[in-house]
């Protein structure tokens, strides 16, 4: 059984939003960690830059990626429900074809 | 009241709070014992997860760790807690849709395979006992330490704690449980950080108060005077030090992160909230919970190393009247000298107190003009950054018995969670998935209190008689499961081409590497002397410490996994189904158990 147009297009929706957090997490965590020196140079809130993103600032970007994530996907499930539900309006989701 | 009356009150309670729960919590069916009947709020969850996942090491290490190591600590700090970004997003939603008890059994039904699931088994095994035996220890020291009990009294007192509530309740009683430590620890946690906070900086919240100004009139700001301090004293600059190199801290994070994302103990948790979408919004929650020790930490760290400095170099350095006469010491330094973890040794005979760091040749040759003859604080114990911490601030007693509490709670919750992992992994997958299939659920759940009074009893053992290795090892758990379990869960999720034989092949791959890597520098099975490359820099592949391993190991799982799968027939039909409706939100409401 192949996945249905609407399943596919979930599925896509949900990996493409996945790997755009994703790269955020890296650069936060990665990039800035490894040019943390050269970050140190800028100051936020009274502190060195790289120092305030080990200490309170990837924390921060960590729940944010996931509260984004939460509601995008609760969103998505909600049209999903309702796409399966008859007699209500189309949603974001392609015609299931059957 | 004295302190060690107010401590076994404060303590007592505790316990008997414990008690109470895991009485009313009872699990009656297989379902209550392994996944606490999947009706947890994900709110609710969220705590518990917060206080499964913060350990003793947690609790009472990390901002040791930090004082000392400062800027270098962060790959702790952030390895700890990235994962959760992993966890959200790549496993607990997909896993809770798959709706079943344990890890093992996803691995088994995902790969149609026993013997996918008998490795994962072995897998989660290695890396959870490695993990609990730091717990056991965790337990004893928090105990001996707070009780003024005898390493092995206290081992047996958390023993028989966690056997009562764990057996009795399962994942049911381990999860109320775990609320309840959570809120006793994170209040021991920051209650002290705020007092000193506000004596420092005037600002109540430490995690403000670590980018305030001092409250001294200096003018500087925490930071900078702190940094101020450290380096006049010969010590690396606090907020820019490190310690280890890009690649090796790079490597290292990593390897914490994908280790947090393929904990078993931690992945079940998720197991136990009623729809997939809590199963996402559980692990937003559970990094909310653990962010509010894990921020205070850095403060914790930076001001009481500071306190710690100003008590002992109390005017100019080099002056002669500059430092701490040690007639004068106060009275916590008297406290924890009788531990063992502060020692001071007297080397210039002055009768007063040098702290200063005489491995910088700099520093030393300055120190030799001040008739200085070497740093007189032999031995400052990191863990003391917590435990002495409201001593320090002069704190009233029931805030330290608080802190003794909160101590308790972050290792016994912690154990209670790795243990069931290892249980269910036993009575589910080995009793019930593989060699008796035909158990009912009366006789499984009495497998799995039988198989969790083993690993108590195992672990019990450890505790006891803990091998050489166990001092630091945490990391090392971190790394056998991200090189094993991470990568296979992430592959059955996201490439529904994999199949039994790449599975398989990369788990046992991934898991050879990285502990051959480990045996190769540590010794094999950590037994001195029969490492055939030293625990040294240079041995080390592209400088990558044998703790940091596990994300080489992950890489090595992932390509082994994929070779071996393209090389082999796609899996049938009916599990590509599966992956198929794992993805999907349709019936996500309900659990299939």
């Amino acid at each position: 059984m192949q996945p249905k147009p609407a399943q596919r297009a979930y599925w896509q929706r949900n990996t493409r939003l996945t790997v755009a957090l994703l790269c955020v997490w890296f650069i936060s965590t990665f990039v800035a960690g490894y040019f943390a020196d050269e970050l140190n140079r800028f100051t936020l809130f009274n502190f060195p830059f790289g120092f305030y993103l080990f200490a309170q600032g990837s924390l921060l970007i960590y729940l944010i990626i996931i509260g984004i994530y939460v509601s995008y996907m609760n969103r998505l499930d909600r049209d999903w429900v309702r796409e399966s539900a008859p007699g209500e309006p189309r949603t974001r989701f392609p015609s299931s074809g059957e | 009241m004295d302190l060690k009356t107010l401590t076994y009150i404060v303590v007592g309670a505790t316990f008997a709070l414990y008690l109470g729960i895991a009485f009313w919590a009872r699990a009656g069916s297989t379902g209550e014992f392994y996944v606490a009947g999947g009706g947890i709020h994900p709110i609710a969850n969220g705590m518990a997860t917060g206080a499964d996942w913060m350990s003793a090491a947690s609790f009472i290490s990390m901002a040791g760790l930090i004082a000392y190591n400062g800027y270098g600590a962060s790959l702790f700090l952030m390895g700890w807690t990235g994962g959760y970004v992993l966890l959200a997003m790549l496993l607990a939603p997909y896993l809770r849709k798959f709706g079943k008890f344990t890890v093992p059994e996803f691995i088994g039904d995902r790969f149609y395979s026993n013997t996918a699931r008998i490795v994962a088994v072995i897998c989660l095994i290695l890396a959870s006992i490695t993990y609990v035996i730091g717990q056991m220890k965790g337990v004893g020291v928090a105990f001996s330490r707070f009780l003024e009990v005898d390493y092995d009294t206290g081992l047996y007192i958390g023993m028989a704690l966690v056997f009562f509530y764990a057996t009795l309740g399962g994942m049911k009683g381990i999860t109320y449980t775990q609320i309840a430590q959570y809120v006793v620890l994170i209040f021991a946690y920051t209650i002290p950080a705020i007092f000193i906070s506000m004596n420092l900086t005037g600002n109540p919240l430490p995690q403000l108060g670590l980018g305030s100004t001092m409250a001294d009139g200096s003018g500087m700001t925490l930071l900078a005077k702190l940094n101020l301090v450290v380096t006049e004293l010969g010590f690396k600059e606090y907020t820019t030090q490190t310690i280890a190199g890009r690649l090796d801290m790079f490597v290292y994070t990593l390897s914490l992160m994908i280790g947090t994302a393929g904990l078993p103990h931690v992945i079940v948790r998720f197991f136990t909230v009623p729809k997939v979408s809590d199963a996402r919004s559980s692990a937003g929650w559970a990094l909310v919970f653990i962010a509010i020790l894990y921020t205070t930490a850095p403060a914790v760290g930076a001001m009481a190393r500071l306190n710690l400095h100003a008590t002992i170099q109390t005017g100019e350095i080099g002056s002669p009247e500059g430092n701490l006469s040690y007639e004068e010491r106060p009275q916590w330094f008297k406290n924890w000298e009788k531990t063992g973890l502060l020692q001071f040794e007297d080397k210039n005979g002055d009768g007063r107190i040098q702290y200063y760091n005489d491995k910088n040749p700099e520093m030393a040759a300055k120190a030799e003009g001040f008739g200085w003859k070497g740093n007189e604080m032999v031995k400052v114990d990191r863990d003391i950054i917590v435990l002495a911490n409201p001593e320090i601030a002069k704190l009233p007693h029931w805030v330290i018995a608080l802190v003794a509490a909160g101590g308790l709670a972050a290792a016994l919750s912690t154990a209670a969670g790795l243990l069931l992992a290892i249980s269910s992994a036993i009575s589910h997958d080995l009793l019930k998935g593989v060699f008796m299939k035909g158990i009912s659920e009366k006789s499984e759940l009495r497998a799995g209190r039988i198989s969790m009074a083993g690993a108590i009893v195992v672990a019990g053992y450890l505790g006891l008689n803990p091998p050489g290795f166990a001092a630091g090892t945490v990391a090392i758990a971190f790394g056998l499961a991200g090189a094993s379990i991470f990568p296979a869960l992430m592959l059955g999720i996201f490439y529904k081409r994999m199949n039994k034989e790449g599975a398989i092949a990369g788990m046992i791959a991934g898991i050879s590497v990285t502990m051959l890597y480990v045996f190769q520098h540590k010794g094999i099975l950590f037994i001195k002397g029969t490492e055939f490359l030293g625990d040294l820099g240079p041995n080390w592949f592209l400088g990558i410490q044998p703790n940091a391993f596990g994300a080489i190991g992950a890489i090595v799982n992932f390509a082994v996994a994929i070779m071996v799968a393209k090389m082999t027939v796609e899996p049938p039909q009916h599990i590509q189904d599966l992956v198929e409706s794992i993805r999907t939100p349709r019936g996500a409401g309900g659990a299939t158990h």
